[in-house]
């Protein structure tokens, strides 16, 4: 029953194809469709502008007091095409085969293509906004290299490629609220998605600064509003990341997919205490020159530089000779678990591992190590205050992205008609792991060359009958929101918010983490399942609902997390094979690597929301693979 | 090394917009030295929760110093003591035991105040509508190795670029004045040759919302310099008069 309508024809000729086929909305018709564009950041940014540019009156929400501060905006290393430009054979078709491998093989050929295909148009478009791009001596665009491919093809802004970007597409944006194209309606969180007649025609929201639940009709939604990494608790998300929207999205029918393809990152700054909010991500090439080590005796706690050379365990050099410390993420964040968790880790918590620069330093001189990583060793040291070139970096993996979304079509569109999911939020182009630079890509490619196409061809043959906000399905999701937050505020428990939520990070990251095991997964279901028992009876959200009330804020993502994190779990139980950011330790080779069962799980699992007190449906997608070959990853 | 500290905050709460606002003082006990500004308010709020009393309301998303989201004067100053630094980026090891921390909002007629230490920066999205954009729609670039910039040019452009529009340059001008935000993007897109065709409507347009909006003028005080915590230069002052003058002389726009 899944359709993904992707269209027929040679993988190179599909988009042409569509896009000949797409319904067109002629031009004087455009500015009668009203669109809904939730979230600001590269997805949402570059929708709401380019739908404003063709003529549709957009209605644009962000969390944020400010479009120009959604998290894309943390995006450090860089953004991918494949432009060539560095005459080292890159090609359309390279980039797609590099990000379906490096998603081992459970993204949709035909989605990745395309991103591909419009990777180059991304980069034409942000120079003429005029994003200054790092260049070369010539006055022509440079490149750097990353992870998961052997060209050249990230484009980079510094190390702030992301907020680069970001503001590119705020003042495109900016430009059609100018305009009189766009409204903004900054501070307002999205609590629920409106459905009339089988089409999705309308959102809730929250204002967060006075409380007030409004409502918003339009002829189609189109959600951007991210992932959901924040459900660990700790991870490189903003504050206000969350699964709210999506999740209750999934509430009203649209289906979830692979929830359980989660990110890890094997270079951030370790946790320090339990008062931590968040982790800070330290770029993945300080791996080119930095040798990863533990001690080799059990809770050695010397300084670093006290412990001699033969009492080091380089355990990725050993175990991986020819990869090295440059193993992918996903290898090397399991075995800095692995190390930690035989008591070899070091810190004050032991959950971490050393990250030394002191060989490099002596090969190459501290000026060298400075000018590549200058940046990196002073923001660790004003998070640490360490010196990396005098003793080495403590790291640890942290989540980092999220794989998993809701289900969405070729044409973006869920399995609710009228919604659309773009960017993290939605499931279609990393598979099971995304590789670096892939992230800019995928949000601007959606939002400035995907969506202007495919919701004209939904609009032109949608049932077009008008509804206003007087209709009753407004009332009663304003009704349903409204009784949410009174539950909430009358609870009047002793235990916070941000004490159920540390709790529930615990949680995923013991039993649902870098390793997951079923009875671990069963487990987690179990605790998760008390926990949010526990917490509609004993948690503490003060204030009032008509207030900016910070508390009532998080309560409510807090309410959603302790929903979709059974989700995710049963999702991880459910997928028993390992592949990309899912490792189930039942399904693994000999050399302990990610073993995929493509016999029985080359599909992308969609859940099928059912009722709270029903198991939801799992519904699988076949990923059918007519241009590449499954191969099995290896970096002995 | 880490240590913990007690120390004494006297924070500015106001309810809302309309009404009137005071310090209260709350006292932070066995504060980790290696925790984050912000983290410090967070156990802070966690037992003001617990006790029943209303947590401190203040604005924070990525907690990296990028999205610059947060931001309130400590002891005086625009994201505290540390230079270059936005408030989620100072850690609790710039202060000592015993000490006494002053914490207000930006305080800026064109930032009025939400609730204690949150403001409304929605004026600075309103300069960037008068004009902080090139005009160019999705799909018609031509390819962008088309024109070569000089590593020179695209480097100061970018230095300009990196404001992350948090306010700290309004908030310790004595005119709270916004010419530090504004002239970044000024200078930004100026110095680019996609920028140049529009450079002296945008000018025109961006200043002149400025004053609409109730910002100060400068006075070459250099405070702005000082506090902005991604150090973005006054030059870039100087080339948006040099933009707004030169689009002045003899134009139909002015």
């Amino acid at each position: 029953m899944l359709d993904a309508k992707i269209p027929s024809g040679p993988l190179s000729e599909k988009w042409d194809k569509h896009r000949f086929e797409l319904k067109l909305v002629n031009p004087a018709n455009k500015r009668k469709y009203n669109i809904i564009v939730v979230g600001t950041g590269l997805a949402g940014g570059s929708a709401a502008a380019s739908l404003a540019e063709l003529g549709y009156y957009v209605k644009n929400f962000c969390i944020q007091d400010s479009p120009r501060r959604a998290h894309s905006i943390a995006d450090q290393g860089g953004i991918n095409a494949a432009k060539n430009y560095q005459n080292d054979g890159d090609s359309i078709w390279r980039l797609f085969y590099d990000t379906i491998k490096g998603g081992d093989f459970r993204a949709r050929e035909a989605n990745v293509y395309r991103l591909a295909q419009v990777s180059n148009h991304i980069i034409d478009h942000c120079v003429a906004q005029g994003i200054p791009f790092a260049r070369e001596y010539g006055g022509l665009l440079a490149n750097r290299s990353f992870g998961g491919a052997q060209v050249s093809r990230t484009f980079y802004a510094r190390g702030q490629t992301g907020q680069q970007l970001l503001l590119g597409a705020y003042s495109s944006l900016m430009r059609q609220v100018g305009a009189g194209q766009v409204t903004l309606f900054p501070r307002r969180e999205m609590l629920d998605l409106v459905v009339i007649n089988g089409q999705v025609r309308g959102v809730v929201v929250r204002n967060l600064v006075t409380g007030d639940i409004e409502s918003h009709a339009a002829d189609a939604v189109v959600m951007c509003t991210g992932g959901y990494g924040n459900v660990f608790y700790l991870s490189t998300n903003a504050m206000a990341s969350n699964v709210s929207a999506t999740y209750r999205a999934y509430k009203k029918g649209a289906f979830f997919a692979n929830p359980c393809y989660t990110q890890i990152h094997p270079t951030c700054i370790p946790v320090h205490g339990t008062y931590q909010s968040k982790l800070t991500l330290m770029s993945e090439s300080l791996r080119n020159d930095g040798r990863v080590w533990v001690p080799k005796a059990t809770g050695d706690k010397r300084p670093p530089n006290q412990i001699p050379e033969s009492e080091r365990n380089y355990y990725l050099e050993r175990k991986y000779p020819s990869f090295g410390n440059l193993v992918p993420r996903d290898v090397a964040s399991r075995n800095a678990k692995a190390q930690c968790d035989m008591g070899k880790g070091v810190g004050e918590t032991g959950f971490a591992v050393y990250l030394d620069f002191k060989d490099a330093i002596r090969r190459d001189g501290k000026d060298v190590i400075a000018q590549k990583y200058g940046n990196l060793f002073q923001m660790y040291e004003k998070i640490t205050a360490s010196n990396p070139y005098e003793d080495p970096m403590m790291i640890y993996p942290a989540i980092h992205y999220v794989m998993g979304g809701l289900w969405v079509d070729y044409n973006l569109m869920s399995t609710l008609p009228g919604l659309f999911v773009l960017g993290e939020a939605n499931f279609s182009d990393h598979g099971a792991n995304r590789l670096g630079a892939s992230a800019l890509m995928q949000g601007l490619a959606d939002g400035y060359f995907v969506i202007p196409y495919t919701i004209g061809g939904y609009l032109a043959q949608m049932d077009h009958t008008e509804v206003t906000t007087d209709h009753s399905a407004f009332k009663e999701a304003t009704q349903y929101v409204n009784e949410q937050t009174g539950k909430l505020l009358s609870i009047n428990g002793k235990r916070t918010v941000d004490d159920f939520h540390r709790e529930l990070g615990n949680i995923l990251w013991e039993y649902c983490g870098m390793s997951r095991n079923d009875d671990g997964l069963l487990k987690a279901r179990k605790l998760i399942q008390e926990l949010r028992e526990e917490f509609w009876k004993n948690a503490l959200v003060p204030g009032l609902s008509e207030d900016f009330n910070q508390s009532l804020e998080r309560a409510g993502r807090v309410a959603d997390f302790l929903e979709f994190a059974e989700l995710l779990v049963m999702d991880a139980f459910e997928r028993k094979e390992s592949c990309g950011g899912h490792f189930n330790e039942a399904h693994q080779t000999e050399e302990q690597e990610a073993m995929r069962d493509d016999e029985n799980f080359c599909h992308v699992a969609a859940w099928e929301y059912k009722g709270d007190d029903t198991e939801p449906g799992r519904h699988k997608e076949p990923l059918v693979f007519e241009n590449v070959e499954l191969t099995q990853r290896s970096y002995k | 090394m880490t240590k913990s500290i007690n120390i004494t905050l006297n924070v500015w709460r106001q309810k809302s917009a309309g009404v009137k606002g005071g310090f209260e003082t709350y006292h932070a006990a066995n504060i980790s030295t290696d925790m984050s500004f912000l983290e410090m308010i967070d156990v802070v709020n966690e037992q003001l929760t617990l006790d029943g009393r209303d947590p401190i309301a203040f604005d924070h998303d990525c907690r990296e110093g990028i999205c610059g989201m947060c931001g309130a004067v400590v002891n005086g100053r625009a994201h505290g003591p540390e230079e270059g630094t936005t408030l989620c980026q100072l850690h609790m090891r710039y202060f000592s035991n015993g000490d006494t921390i002053v914490i207000e909002p930006w305080r800026a007629k064109a930032f009025p105040i939400l609730k204690d230490l949150a403001v409304d920066r929605s004026a600075f999205d309103e300069i960037i509508v008068a004009g902080g954009y090139i005009s160019v729609n999705t799909g018609g670039a031509p390819d962008a190795n088309a024109i070569p910039i000089s590593q020179e040019i695209a480097e100061k452009a970018m230095d300009a670029a990196a404001c992350i529009g948090c306010g700290a340059c309004v908030a310790s001008c004595p005119n709270a004045s916004a010419m530090l935000f504004a002239g970044a993007k000024i200078s930004q897109l100026a110095l680019l040759p996609q920028g140049r065709p529009e450079a002296a409507q945008r000018a025109l347009a961006m200043v002149r919302k400025m004053d609409e909006l109730c910002f100060g003028n400068c006075s070459n005080e250099r405070e702005c310099e000082a506090e902005c915590p991604k150090e973005i230069s006054i030059s870039n002052i100087a080339r948006m008069n040099r933009e707004f003058f030169k689009a002045g002389i003899g134009s139909a726009v002015m």
